[in-house]
C-alpha cells in the first residue's frame, strides 16, 4: 500500500525524522486560508500516489500573493499520468545548500534490506544509476544483523561527510527510518531529496513510503492511512469480494481461478490474436458468490464483447463454479455469449450443470480461447 | 528417487484441526502421505482422520519421529508457527498460508541460510512426489510417477501444465509449486540443486511470471551446472507494469521483471521457453532427445 507523501511525512514526525513545516488542502479555499496565514515564500505540492509530479506540474513555488490564484488553479484538478489531484500540500519554502537521496528498500533478489544513498539528491534514483553510477551506494542489511554503526561508516565515507553535528542528525534520520521500516513492515521508504539547509541542519523534504500489503492487517492504530486510491473502483470491488482483479483495455472479459493461469490465459488471447479485457482470479475457495461478483465487474465493462471462464478444478471445484454462473444467469441479465473451460475436480457434475443451462464447455484451454477469439473477431 | 518428499517421509500438519488443515489431511492420507500427527495449540489430546494432535512440535517429537510439517495456520500465528518448526530442527517445512509479513520471511530466510532445512512456500500449493506422497492442496489425481521435475511460482497453471506432460506421456519425478510471495523460502535455484542430484529427475519445466530475477539466477545455473534439459514457461506477457498480479510476487518493478524481457534472456542462453503451456511436452521431447 503506497502512502500519500503527507501520510509518510507525519509518519516521519512519530518516529522524529525532521521535515518542513505544513498543512493539507483538500480545496482551493482551504489551501488559500492556508498560504494567507503562512509567511512566503511557500511550496504548494500535488498529492497523488505516482512519482514525476514535479515534471508535469505538480509542486510549484508560492513567492508572492500573486501568484496564489494561478499556482492553485493550476494544480487542483491537473490530471497526473491518470491520477487527478484533489489534495496538496503546502509547505514553508527552504534555502537548500545540498540534496542527498536516501531509502531503505526491501530487496526481494537477495532477500536483504537495501539502504541505498546518492549524493544527486532530487533527482530520480534510477537516472542516477544510468548516468552516474559511482554516486550511488548501496548497502545491504541482514534484517538479523540490523543497521550498525559500519553501516554509518561507509555511508560517511561515500557521502564525503566529516562534520559532527551533521553526522550525529545523519545516525539519528538512519536509526529512525530503519526503525520504521521495521516496525511498520515497509517495502520502501524514501526520503528524495533528504536536503542540508542553513545552519547544517537535515529536513526531509520529500517522502515515499510503501507498506507491505501482507502486513497491513497486522498494523495497529493505522486504519486512517488506509487508502485504495491507486485503485480503480471496481478494482477495491472486487477486493471487497475476495477477488483479485485488473483493468485492462481489450474485449474479452477473462474469469480464472489462480493468478499464474489467469495472467497465461490473458497470454494467450494475446497469443491468438485477441485483446484481455481485465485480469481476474476467482481465488481458491469454492464460493458460488464469487462467480456472481465476477460477472458483475465484468459486465459492467463495455468493452466486453464476450466472457471467458477459464477453470482447472483443484480446491475449487467445477460444480460450485457451474453453479455460480447458474445462479449469475438468474439474478444478472447478461446478454454477452459465454465460453466455458472447465477441467479437474469435480468437472463432470460441473459440465452437466452448464449443459443443463444450454451452454457448451470444453476441457481444453486453447480451444476455449480459440472460440473466445474468434467470436470477437466475427 | 525424486526430493524432498518421499513415502516415507514423516509428516505433521501444523493446524491439523483447522478447516483447511483438517480437510487437506485427509486428502494427504488418501494419497498416501505418511502423517504421523498433528499440532493446535490448545488442542492436544484430541485426534484428527485417526492422527494424534499436540499441543507444540515439541510434545509431538517426544513422541513421533518427524521429518517434516506443513502449516495451514492462519497468518496472524503462521510465522510462529514457522520458527517453531525450525527451532525444532524439522528438515522440511512446507508453508501453504498466504498474508505473510515479507519481512517477517526474510528474517526466516536468512536465519536458515547454509543450514539443513528446506523450506517451501509460503503462499504455494505444496509439493508432490507421484505416487509416493503429497503435502499440499495439489489434485492427486492429475499427477503421474515420472522422470520430469517441475518447479513453479503458481497453482493452477503447475495444474495446466502437469495435465498437459501427463497427457503428453511425461510423468513427473516431484512437482513443487514454491509460491507466489517475493520473499520465499526455496527459489528455482534451490531446488534446481537438488534436481541435479536426483538420478531420477531427466528433465525439468520451470514456470515463472512477472516479478523479480529468480528465473534468471536460475537461467545461469540451467546454462552452467544443471546438466539436464530444461523447458519453461513465463506468464504475465500482457501484465501492465506495477500492478499486482494476484501474487504479492507478481508486479513488474523494473525493466529486467517483464515476461518478455526474461524470455528473451533465457532463450539468449540457450534455453527453450514455450509460448502455450500446452506446447511444453513437445519442447521437452525435442530437448530430451537432441
Amino acid at each position: 500500500m503506497k502512502l500519500y507523501e503527507f501520510q509518510g511525512k507525519n509518519l516521519f514526525a512519530k518516529y522524529q525524522i525532521p521535515i518542513p513545516k505544513g498543512k493539507v488542502a483538500l480545496t482551493i479555499d482551504e489551501a488559500r486560508g492556508i498560504i494567507k496565514g503562512s509567511i512566503l515564500p511557500v511550496v504548494v505540492k500535488a498529492q497523488v500516489l505516482i512519482g514525476g509530479r514535479g515534471k508535469a506540474g505538480g509542486v510549484k513555488l508560492v513567492k508572492t500573493m500573486e501568484d496564489v490564484e494561478p499556482v492553485l488553479n493550476s494544480i487542483f484538478g491537473l490530471n497526473i499520468k491518470g491520477y487527478t489531484v484533489n489534495k496538496v500540500l503546502i509547505e514553508e519554502g527552504m534555502n537548500i545548500e545540498k540534496e542527498i537521496y536516501l531509502s531503505f528498500m526491501m530487496n526481494r533478489n537477495n532477500e536483504k534490506i537495501t539502504l541505498i544513498t546518492s549524493s544527486e539528491g532530487g533527482v530520480e534514483i534510477e537516472n542516477v544509476a544510468k548516468n552516474n553510477p559511482d554516486a550511488i551506494l548501496k548497502l545491504n542489511i541482514d534484517p538479523l544483523v540490523g543497521l550498525r554503526s559500519f553501516h554509518y561508516m561507509r555511508f560517511f565515507e561515500h557521502l564525503g561527510i566529516r562534520d559532527k553535528t551533521l553526522k550525529y542528525q545523519f545516525i539519528h534520520v538512519l536509526n529512525n527510518m530503519y526503525k520504521m521500516f521495521n516496525e511498520l513492515s515497509l517495502g520502501l521508504i524514501e526520503i528524495n531529496p533528504l536536503v542540508i539547509v542553513s545552519g547544517n541542519r537535515l529536513i526531509a523534504l520529500d517522502s515515499k513510503v510503501v507498506i507491505d500489503d501482507n502486513a497491513v492487517p497486522f498494523l495497529k492504530d493505522m486504519d486512517h492511512i488506509k487508502n485504495y486510491d491507486d485503485m480503480t473502483e471496481d478494482e477495491v470491488n472486487a477486493k471487497s469480494s475476495g477477488l483479485s482483479f485488473v483493468q485492462l483495455d481489450g474485449n474479452i472479459g477473462c474469469i480464472v481461478n489462480g493468478a499464474g493461469l489467469a495472467m497465461a490465459t490473458m497470454d494467450m488471447i494475446k497469443f491468438f490474436g485477441g485483446e484481455p479485457a481485465n485480469f481476474l482470479d476467482v481465488g481458491g475457495s469454492s464460493n458460488p458468490n464469487k462467480v456472481i461478483s465476477a460477472l458483475k465487474i465484468i459486465t459492467k465493462d463495455p468493452n466486453v464483447k464476450v466472457i471467458l471462464f477459464n477453470i482447472f478444478g483443484g480446491i475449487t471445484r467445477c460444480d460450485d463454479i457451474a453453479n455460480g454462473i447458474k445462479m449469475a444467469l438468474e439474478k444478472l441479465d447478461i446478454s454477452l455469449p459465454i465460453i466455458i473451460r472447465l477441467t479437474g475436480t469435480n468437472e463432470k457434475e460441473g459440465v452437466r450443470i452448464i449443459d443443463s443451462l444450454g451452454l457448451d464447455s470444453t476441457t481444453s484451454m486453447q480451444d476455449a480461447v480459440k472460440k473466445a477469439v474468434s467470436m470477437v473477431g466475427e | 528417487m525424486a526430493i524432498l518428499l518421499h513415502k516415507n517421509t514423516n509428516v505433521i500438519v501444523q493446524g491439523i484441526t483447522g478447516r483447511d488443515g483438517s480437510f487437506h489431511t485427509r486428502s494427504m492420507l488418501d494419497y498416501g502421505t505418511n502423517i504421523v500427527g498433528g499440532i493446535t495449540p490448545g488442542k492436544g489430546g484430541l485426534s484428527v482422520e485417526g492422527k494424534p494432535v499436540f499441543n507444540s512440535v515439541h510434545n509431538a517429537k517426544k513422541e513421533l519421529l518427524v521429518d517434516a510439517t506443513i502449516i495451514f495456520v492462519p497468518p496472524k500465528f503462521a510465522v510462529d508457527a514457522v520458527w517453531e518448526a525450525i527451532e525444532e530442527e524439522v528438515k522440511l517445512i512446507v508453508i501453504i498460508t498466504e498474508g505473510l509479513p515479507a519481512l517477517e520471511m526474510m528474517k526466516i530466510k536468512n536465519y536458515t541460510k547454509g543450514k539443513d532445512i528446506n523450506i517451501i512456500g509460503p503462499n504455494c500449493p505444496g509439493l508432490i512426489t507421484p505416487g509416493e506422497a503429497k503435502m499440499g492442496i495439489l489434485p492427486g489425481s492429475i499427477f503421474k510417477k515420472g522422470n520430469i521435475g517441475v518447479i513453479s511460482r503458481s497453482g493452477t497453471l503447475t495444474y495446466e501444465v502437469v495435465y498437459s506432460l501427463t497427457n503428453g506421456g511425461f510423468g513427473q519425478s516431484t512437482v513443487i509449486g514454491i509460491g507466489g510471495d517475493p520473499i520465499i523460502g526455496s527459489r528455482f535455484i534451490e531446488l534446481l540443486r537438488l534436481f541435479k542430484e536426483d538420478n531420477e529427475t531427466q528433465g525439468v519445466v520451470l514456470i515463472g511470471e512477472i516479478g523479480g530475477n529468480d528465473e534468471l539466477v536460475a537461467g545461469e545455473y540451467i546454462k552452467n551446472e544443471l546438466g539436464k534439459p530444461v523447458v519453461a514457461f513465463i506468464a504475465g506477457k500482457t501484465a501492465p507494469k506495477g500492478k499486482k498480479m494476484g501474487h504479492a510476487g507478481a508486479i513488474i518493478s523494473g525493466k529486467g521483471e517483464t515476461a518478455q524481457s526474461k524470455t528473451e534472456f533465457l532463450e539468449n542462453l540457450g534455453i527453450k521457453v514455450a509460448n502455450l503451456p500446452q506446447e511444453i511436452p513437445e519442447f521437452l521431447k525435442n530437448e530430451i532427445n537432441n
